[in-house]
């Protein structure tokens, strides 16, 4: 047997892939779940923070102000880490699952509320007296005016922050989260053979490399004309 | 509640434990940060090539990287290597990993700092007599580095934050350390110091950027 072919016969065997196949599908599955909760919660979070922020009251704009940047300065593993095994200590223990959900959905709602805090506050000031003065009320402004101006101009940041910490999810698998790297991991000491390890990074590839090509396509489509 | 999460007996038990493994994440940035930046660096420079031989090939190069979790790339180099009959050891793993990795962003960062500055200034050089490297290290690099520099900075944080990825394969830095001293006091505190350790030492640049960044988005209109 050449050196080329015990490499395949290594890291791409045949028997093992089709044997762990079904559980790194079944951690793809995991992966997208977790991803797209973690979207969805964490923009939401962000925009309505930025939006709380808007109304200009000062304590509670300390008190934003301070928890996105305690959520931009930890490390999203330390976050993790931290709820998954020191939360129980004071009553409630959060599964793998939920804690790398919550973790990672906090330090996006840190980061898109300071990407769409930027984007609102760069709309100057005379378009909002202009609107407020045609009779819009302040909400009307602000989702009609405002909000539609700033997101083309957060989108570019945007993705590239959201695709980053989605690819976080793979943290995961430090607290038994049973996502495509958890999978595969059991995988191969289960095996004694590296090739889950292998389709588990083709699984990311696959993923998320659309993903990133579509942020590329998406940065050079709202890219501000100058 | 402060018992579990702030007792004092444990922060003054976990304090050595906890300041080597400051120590080693300290280190361990020191490390990669020039690591990476010297990879994007070379990364933005072949780019500046504009030749679609060499571009496109460099574009599906960082892509790939955009789109690999570390961790994932980390374990595949920890965990996969040694059945090649390559034993790396947990740092250089982290090193390699973190060079790939950040690299590829520093160079999309880079890239976008050459492509800023205008192609008058490097045909301005040139026909000064400066040769193409010349022109790109005395006249296009240093005004591409000012005008991406919240990025460059934006990105080292990540890159510090990232190092914590290291406990996962048993590099000594702040959180893997934080983490044995959990498990021999069984309390959580030792954690929660290496997060307060984490926020302080990150805060100010953290604080810095929000500011940089801001600015840098209003001045886009």
């Amino acid at each position: 047997m050449g050196g080329w072919d015990r490499f395949v016969e290594t890291f791409f065997n045949a028997k093992v892939m089709a044997k762990y196949l079904p559980d790194i599908l079944s951690g793809m599955v995991v992966t997208i779940e977790l991803a797209l909760l973690i979207v969805v919660t964490g923009l939401g979070a962000g925009l309505a923070l930025a939006l709380l922020r808007s109304l200009g009251i000062r304590p509670l704009n300390w008190l934003i102000i301070f928890i996105v940047d305690l959520f931009r300065s930890l490390p999203p593993l330390v976050i993790i880490v931290l709820m998954y095994f020191g939360l129980p200590y004071a009553g409630p223990s959060p599964s793998g699952f939920v804690s790398t959900w919550l973790s990672l959905a906090l330090v996006l709602m840190a980061f898109s509320e300071e990407i769409f805090w930027a984007g609102i506050t760069s709309i100057p000031r005379g378009q909002w007296e202009a609107s407020r003065s045609t009779g819009l009320s302040y909400g009307q402004t602000l989702f009609n005016v405002i909000l539609p101006q700033a997101f083309r101009l957060t989108i570019p940041p945007l993705t590239n922050r959201t695709i980053a910490i989605t690819k976080g999810t793979a943290l995961g698998t430090v607290v038994a989260v049973t996502e495509i790297l958890g999978q595969a991991s059991s995988a191969v000491s289960n095996s004694y053979n590296p090739s889950p390890l292998m389709m588990g990074a083709a699984a990311y590839i696959v993923l998320f490399f659309p993903v990133v090509v579509a942020a590329r396509w998406i940065e050079t489509k709202f890219a501000w004309k100058r | 509640m402060i018992q579990t999460f702030f007792n004092l007996d444990i922060i003054v038990a976990a304090w050595p434990i906890v300041m080597s493994g400051l120590w080693n994440t300290i280190l361990l940035s020191l490390i990669v940060v020039p690591l990476g930046l010297f990879g994007g660096l070379i990364l933005a420079l072949l780019a500046s090539i504009r030749h679609p031989l060499v571009r496109w090939p460099l574009m599906a190069w960082v892509d790939f990287f955009r789109a690999f979790p570390p961790l994932v790339l980390l374990v595949l180099l920890f965990a996969g290597l040694p059945f090649a009959g390559l034993e790396l050891g947990g740092f250089a793993c982290v090193a390699i990993a973190f060079f790939l990795n950040t690299g590829s962003y520093y160079g999309e960062i880079f890239r976008a700092g050459i492509d800023s500055v205008p192609n008058g200034q490097v045909e301005a050089a040139r026909s000064t007599g400066l040769s193409r490297m010349q022109a790109m290290r005395y006249v296009v690099l240093p005004q591409a580095v000012r005008n991406v520099l919240p990025d460059l900075l934006s990105n080292t944080l990540e890159v510090v934050k990232l190092t914590s990825l290291g406990s996962v394969v048993a590099v000594p830095e702040l959180l893997y350390e934080a983490r044995q001293a959990q498990s021999l006091t069984y309390n959580p505190t030792p954690i929660v110091m290496a997060a307060v350790i984490y926020f302080l030492i990150l805060w100010p640049l953290v604080r810095l950027l929000s500011r940089l960044e801001n600015r840098a988005l209003a001045g886009r209109r």
